[in-house]
C-alpha cells in the first residue's frame, strides 16, 4: 500500500483530536512541571513564581547522582531481565495452538490489573519469615529455619520484573507472532538446531523490536516508587520515591519538578543514544 | 481503623477519598447561626459527624456544615489564597502544629480571646499555640501518641525506654516512620541522650542527634510511610519492635493480637493538632463559642473514649476513669515535637535526614 502526502487542509484533519490530546494531557502539564521547576520554593508555604536555579542546585551533589545511578541501573536491569525472559516464553507462546495462547495472554493480562500496591504487599508475604516461601522450603527439608527474604535488592528486582513482565509478552507478541516461519524452515535445513536456530535467527531478525521492548519496559521501571519502598531498604529508594516525599510530604513542588524534569531528560538521553547506536549499527 | 493525621494518611487513596467528601460537605441542620468546620477527612471527619457536631447544636444553637480538609498542607494554602480573596472556605480548622506555625508567618488566624475559653487555665500548656508576641493563635483540637511498640512473643517483658532502639541484640528486628517530619525520632533521641528537646537547639546539637540516631540503622528493618505495611508486621511478629500510634495499638491488643504499647520512661511522642479561626472568616463569635464548647472536660472525655483522642485538659479536671485515660494518655511528661524546627529548618532536617537513612 502506498501512503500519498497529504494536500489539502483537511487531510490533517485526523491528526486534529491525538494533536488536541497531547497537548491537553503531555505539553501543558510537562510544560506546567517545568515552569514549576524554576520557581522559588516557599517553606511556609507552597511557592512563589520567580526564577532561580537553586532547585537544579540541590539536586546536584553526590546524594542525589548515586540515587539517579541507582535507579537507571536498577531500571536497565528490569528491562533486560523482563526482556531475557519474556522473549524466549513469547516465542514458545507462539508455536503453541490458538487456544492456549488465548488462555495464556487472557492470564497475562489479569495479572495486569492487579495494582502495584497489590503486587508488594504479595511479594512482601511470599518473602517473609512468618508465612512466606521460606517456610515451604524448611518443610521440604531444604532450609532448617524460616528466613526473610526482604527488605533486599532481589526482593526489588523481583517485584519490578513481576510487574513489568505482562508489559513485556504483550509488546513482543505482535512482533513474533508476524515472524516469517520460513526463516526458521530454511535455517533448520541447513542443519541448524532450533536452539541455533532461535538464537541465529529469531533473535537478529527481531533486534529492533527488542531494543524496543527494552526501552518501553526501561522507560516504565524507572517511574516505579512503591514497589522499592515495600520490598527494599532506603538505600533501594529509587529517585521517584524521594520525588514523591518532596512532592507529597514536604509539599516542595519546585524541588519535586526539578528532580522529575532532570529524570525525564537523562532517561530521554539514553533512549536517544541507544536508538543513535542501533541506527548506526543497522546502516553498517 | 485508620485515623490521625496528614502524614499518616499515606499517598494512596487518601486523595480520592477527601476529593469525595469535599463534594459534600455535611450541613447538620439550616438554622440562623452556623458555622463551617474544616476537619481531616476520613475517620476524624465522620466520628465528629456522629458524636461531637449534633451534641455542639443541642447545646448552643449554631448549625455545624463539616468540610473534610485534604490531606498535608494542601489546606494551609487553599485556607491562604481564600484569605487573601477575603473567603473563608471554613470559619474554624483543625491544623497541624507546623501548619499553624506557617499561617502565622501571614497573620493568617484571628487571635483567640483567652477570656471567652472558661477552662483556659486547665489546657495543658503546649495545647495554646501563641503568636511571638503573646496572642493565642491556637487551642489544641485533637492529640495522639506514639509509643514504643513490641510484639508481645517476640518480647516477653515490655521495654522501658526508647533506648532499645539503640541496643545491638535488636539488630533487623525494628519499623520506624520513614519521614524526619512525622517520626520525631530527633526528638527521642534527644530527650533520650542528651537530657531533652532544647538540644536540638543549635545546629550543632541536631548534628549531634543525627550522628546518635545513625546508630539506629543497622537495626531497623523497615522506614515505613504506609502504617497498614507496618502494623501487619508488627502483628505477626515479622518486625516485633517499632514506633507506632498508641491508640490503634491498643485497639489491636483489645482484638487479641500480640502486640503492647509502652509509655516509655523518657515519655511518649505526644503530636496535636489545633482549632485555628481564618483571618477572613466572619463568624469569630460563633467559633470562640465552638472551641470553648470543644475545651470543655465533659467534651474531652466524650472525644477520649468516642474519637480515642488525648484530652487536652489537666487529668484532674476530667471525669475519665484510669483505665479511659490510659487508653489514650499517661501521666508520663510526654516529648513535645519541635514543630518550629520543621518550619524554619524544614529543607535542611529533611536533607539531612534522607541521606542519613538512605545513605
Amino acid at each position: 500500500m502506498r501512503r500519498e502526502a497529504p494536500k489539502s487542509l483537511a487531510d490533517y484533519a485526523p491528526l486534529v483530536f491525538p494533536g488536541l490530546m497531547l497537548i491537553v494531557f503531555f505539553v501543558v502539564p510537562f510544560s506546567t512541571m517545568i515552569a514549576v521547576s524554576f520557581f522559588q520554593r516557599d517553606p511556609a508555604g507552597f511557592y512563589t513564581v520567580a526564577f532561580t536555579l537553586d532547585n537544579y542546585g540541590r539536586f546536584i551533589s553526590l546524594f542525589f547522582g548515586r540515587v539517579l545511578g541507582f535507579s537507571l541501573m536498577l531500571s536497565v536491569l528490569v528491562a533486560i531481565c523482563c526482556v531475557a525472559i519474556a522473549f524466549p516464553f513469547t516465542y514458545l507462546l507462539t508455536k503453541q495452538s490458538r487456544k492456549v495462547q488465548t488462555v495464556w495472554l487472557v492470564v497475562l493480562l489479569s495479572v495486569l490489573s492487579l495494582s502495584e500496591v497489590i503486587i508488594g504487599f504479595a511479594w512482601s508475604t511470599l518473602f517473609s519469615r512468618t508465612a512466606g516461601i521460606t517456610n515451604l522450603f524448611v518443610w521440604l527439608g531444604l532450609m532448617n529455619e524460616p528466613v526473610a527474604l526482604l527488605p533486599s535488592f532481589g526482593a526489588v528486582l523481583t517485584g519490578m520484573v513481576y510487574q513489568a513482565l505482562p508489559y513485556t509478552v504483550l509488546v513482543l507478541y505482535p512482533a513474533l507472532v508476524r515472524l516469517d516461519p520460513t526463516l526458521l524452515e530454511a535455517a533448520r535445513t541447513l542443519g541448524s538446531s532450533p536452539v541455533r536456530a532461535f538464537f541465529n535467527v529469531v533473535v537478529p531478525a527481531l533486534r529492533n523490536t527488542v531494543v524496543a521492548t527494552v526501552i518501553m519496559v526501561f522507560v516504565f521501571a524507572l517511574g516505579s516508587y512503591l514497589l522499592p519502598q515495600i520490598l527494599g531498604r532506603p538505600q533501594h529508594w529509587t529517585l521517584s520515591v524521594l520525588i514523591t516525599d518532596q512532592a507529597i510530604y514536604q509539599s516542595n513542588m519546585p524541588f519535586a519538578a526539578a528532580m522529575a524534569v532532570f529524570l525525564v531528560l537523562i532517561s530521554l538521553a539514553l533512549v536517544g543514544l541507544t536508538l543513535f547506536a542501533g541506527r548506526k549499527e543497522n546502516a553498517l | 481503623m485508620n485515623f490521625t493525621m496528614i502524614d499518616r494518611r499515606a499517598v494512596l487513596g487518601a486523595g480520592l477519598a477527601t476529593a469525595g467528601l469535599l463534594a459534600m460537605p455535611t450541613v447538620l441542620r439550616a438554622q440562623d447561626k452556623s458555622l463551617k468546620i474544616g476537619v481531616y477527612g476520613g475517620y476524624f471527619k465522620k466520628s465528629f459527624d456522629e458524636n461531637i457536631f449534633p451534641e455542639f447544636t443541642k447545646a448552643t444553637g449554631i448549625a455545624v456544615e463539616s468540610i473534610a480538609e485534604p490531606t498535608g498542607e494542601a489546606w494551609l494554602v487553599q485556607l491562604e489564597q481564600a484569605a487573601r480573596a477575603g473567603q473563608a472556605p471554613a470559619d474554624v480548622s483543625m491544623m497541624s502544629q507546623t501548619s499553624t506555625l506557617k499561617g502565622q508567618s501571614t497573620e493568617l488566624w484571628t487571635p483567640i480571646d483567652e477570656k471567652r475559653i472558661k477552662h483556659y487555665g486547665d489546657l495543658l500548656g503546649h495545647f495554646i499555640n501563641k503568636y511571638p508576641d503573646g496572642r493565642v493563635a491556637g487551642i489544641g483540637a485533637v492529640a495522639w501518641y506514639i509509643t514504643l511498640v513490641t510484639n508481645t512473643e517476640a518480647y516477653p517483658t515490655a521495654p522501658e525506654s526508647w533506648a532499645a532502639f539503640w541496643d545491638p541484640a535488636n539488630a533487623d528486628k525494628l519499623g520506624l516512620l520513614a519521614l524526619v517530619s512525622n517520626s520525631f525520632l530527633l526528638e527521642v533521641t534527644a530527650k533520650t541522650f542528651f537530657g531533652g528537646t532544647n538540644a536540638l537547639d543549635s545546629e550543632e546539637g541536631q548534628i549531634k542527634a543525627f550522628e546518635k540516631l545513625a546508630e539506629v540503622k543497622p537495626n531497623v528493618r523497615l522506614w515505613y510511610r504506609d502504617e497498614a505495611q507496618f502494623e501487619q508486621a508488627l502483628k505477626s511478629g515479622e518486625i516485633p519492635m517499632g514506633q507506632y500510634y498508641h491508640d490503634v495499638t491498643g485497639l489491636a491488643a483489645a482484638d487479641g493480637q500480640p502486640v503492647r504499647s509502652t509509655f516509655p520512661k523518657e515519655g511518649g511522642i505526644q503530636d496535636s493538632g489545633n482549632w485555628v479561626v481564618s483571618r477572613a472568616s466572619e463568624k469569630a463569635d460563633e467559633a470562640h463559642v465552638f472551641i470553648d464548647y470543644m475545651s470543655q472536660p465533659s467534651i474531652q472525655g466524650l472525644m477520649s473514649r468516642k474519637v480515642g483522642t488525648a484530652p487536652t485538659l489537666k487529668k484532674e479536671t476530667l471525669d475519665l476513669t484510669p483505665e479511659e485515660f490510659a487508653a489514650v494518655s499517661s501521666e508520663i511528661e510526654p516529648i513535645i515535637p519541635r514543630y518550629d524546627l520543621y518550619t524554619s529548618k524544614s529543607d535542611w532536617l529533611n536533607q539531612k535526614w534522607t541521606e542519613m537513612i538512605a545513605g
